[in-house]
């Protein structure tokens, strides 16, 4: 999949055409709105069904601020793209919108925001589209502003494309250096197509609260980011990616029922519906059939 | 944009130590209704600069609410309707919003304020 990041700033990428996209792409629409189903899950705000005001950064066309609204919170949603602002007034979400650029930080007073989301919206800052950009600067602006305009104890969920490890390093320290506490979930690590990597931050000093959620798809194994034992993963995978494919060996017996169960529980690790494991599993056949 | 977002936006431009609040020039101002929700508000009101807005309420021209409030007005309902008319269903449509300090225009059109700032105000 080609990344826009690569492609435009995006204020010009998310054009009328690109922006009509997120009204009419049934597969765009259910994918982003999973995402801030999940976003909100880990802004673990209480449940006392009080509605709190929450800031929705890269609100886009507003399919993440509906979540929001049907949760029945208030939201503000920030874009920096005129056309994308433009579909979110067709489609009358229920959030105030804001024309502005998250690197240029966030103009809200001290203590108001009681959460915020952001949907693939933060790696657009590693970016550096005009001669004025620097990426730290931004994340700096942005992460530092967003600390102070959060309350006590308020979380931030955002989930995050980074393009490799070093950006993913890059964001990660920006908002520790903020005075954030928290790192990243990762949803699913083991699939490519469905792992999705959250930036859960909390604001305030480091408490039992603001131990980093785990991430679905996975065995209770905490993937918070200073955890070396998940960054030695990070790497083990990737270097399995450019090893060359191994020649399939070829036996005249078949494959066993070990083969089998290990396969299942592979795909099963990738979020998929496996039939559970029985006495029938990898069963022979009576040599009549 | 309604006066929620208005009580908390300021001018993040560099330099400005007071961006808060801003003024607000009125083309056009428009009503929509909003659920009512006394939790919402009363986890709001501590959160509200109160003074800025019954201003800008009142540029708005909805002169209802009181000068001075005190935390045990939350329990009538007549002030939660008035505070809840104020808060979310006012919205400007189209004008600006100045900032106090350096007299910057940000443009309101079709509700979303242009909060980009340029090169050198960041």
């Amino acid at each position: 999949m080609s990344r826009p990041e690569l492609q435009a700033p995006p204020e010009i990428f998310y054009n009328e055409e690109e922006a009509r996209k997120y009204t009419r792409n049934s597969r765009i629409m259910e994918i982003q709105s999973e995402l801030s189903h999940r976003a909100l899950e880990l802004l673990a705000l209480p449940e006392d069904g009080v509605p709190r005001l929450l800031l929705d950064i890269g609100c886009g066309s507003g399919l993440s601020g509906d979540t929001l609204s049907e949760s029945g919170h208030q939201w503000i949603g920030l874009d920096i793209s005129r056309s994308m602002l433009d579909v979110a007034l067709e489609n009358e979400v229920e959030g105030d919108l804001l024309l502005g650029d998250m690197g240029q930080g966030l103009g809200l007073r001290s203590g108001v925001i009681d959460g915020a989301i952001s949907i693939s919206a933060v790696q657009w800052l590693c970016n550096a589209d005009k001669s004025s950009h620097n990426p730290r600067l931004r994340l700096k602006a942005f992460f530092g502003s967003l600390y102070r305009c959060l309350a006590r104890g308020a979380r931030a969920a955002f989930q995050v494309y980074p393009e490799n490890l070093d950006q993913r390093e890059l964001i990660l320290s920006s908002a520790m250096r903020a005075g954030f506490a928290g790192g990243v979930v990762v949803d699913y690590p083991n699939s490519s197509k469905k792992r999705k990597e959250y930036l859960v931050l909390t604001c305030g000093p480091p408490s039992i609260s603001t131990s980093t959620p785990n991430g679905k798809g996975e065995d209770g194994e905490s993937s918070s980011d200073d955890d070396s034992e998940d960054e030695d993963n990070q790497t083990v995978s990737i270097s399995d990616r450019h090893r060359p494919k191994k020649k399939q060996k070829i036996t005249k017996k078949g494959k066993g029922r070990e083969w089998i169960i290990k396969k299942k529980e592979q795909m099963r690790k990738k979020g998929n519906v496996v039939p559970p494991d029985t006495k029938y599993t990898a069963r022979k056949r009576k040599a009549r059939f | 944009m309604r006066l929620l977002t208005h009580n908390m936006l300021s001018s993040n431009i560099k330099g400005v130590t007071n961006g808060f609040p801003l003024r607000i020039e009125i083309e056009k101002v428009v009503e929509k209704q909003v659920d009512f929700n006394a939790d919402f508000l009363r986890n709001m009101f501590p959160k509200i600069e109160w003074k800025a807005l019954i201003g800008a309420a009142r540029t708005l021209g909805y002169v209802e609410l009181p000068e001075e409030v005190e935390p045990s007005r939350l329990d009538s309902e007549d002030f939660l309707r008035k505070f809840h008319h104020a808060l979310l269903e006012l919205h400007l449509e189209e004008g600006a919003l100045v900032c106090p300090e350096t007299g910057r225009r940000f443009p309101v059109s079709k509700g979303i304020p242009n909060m980009l700032l340029h090169e050198d105000e960041v």
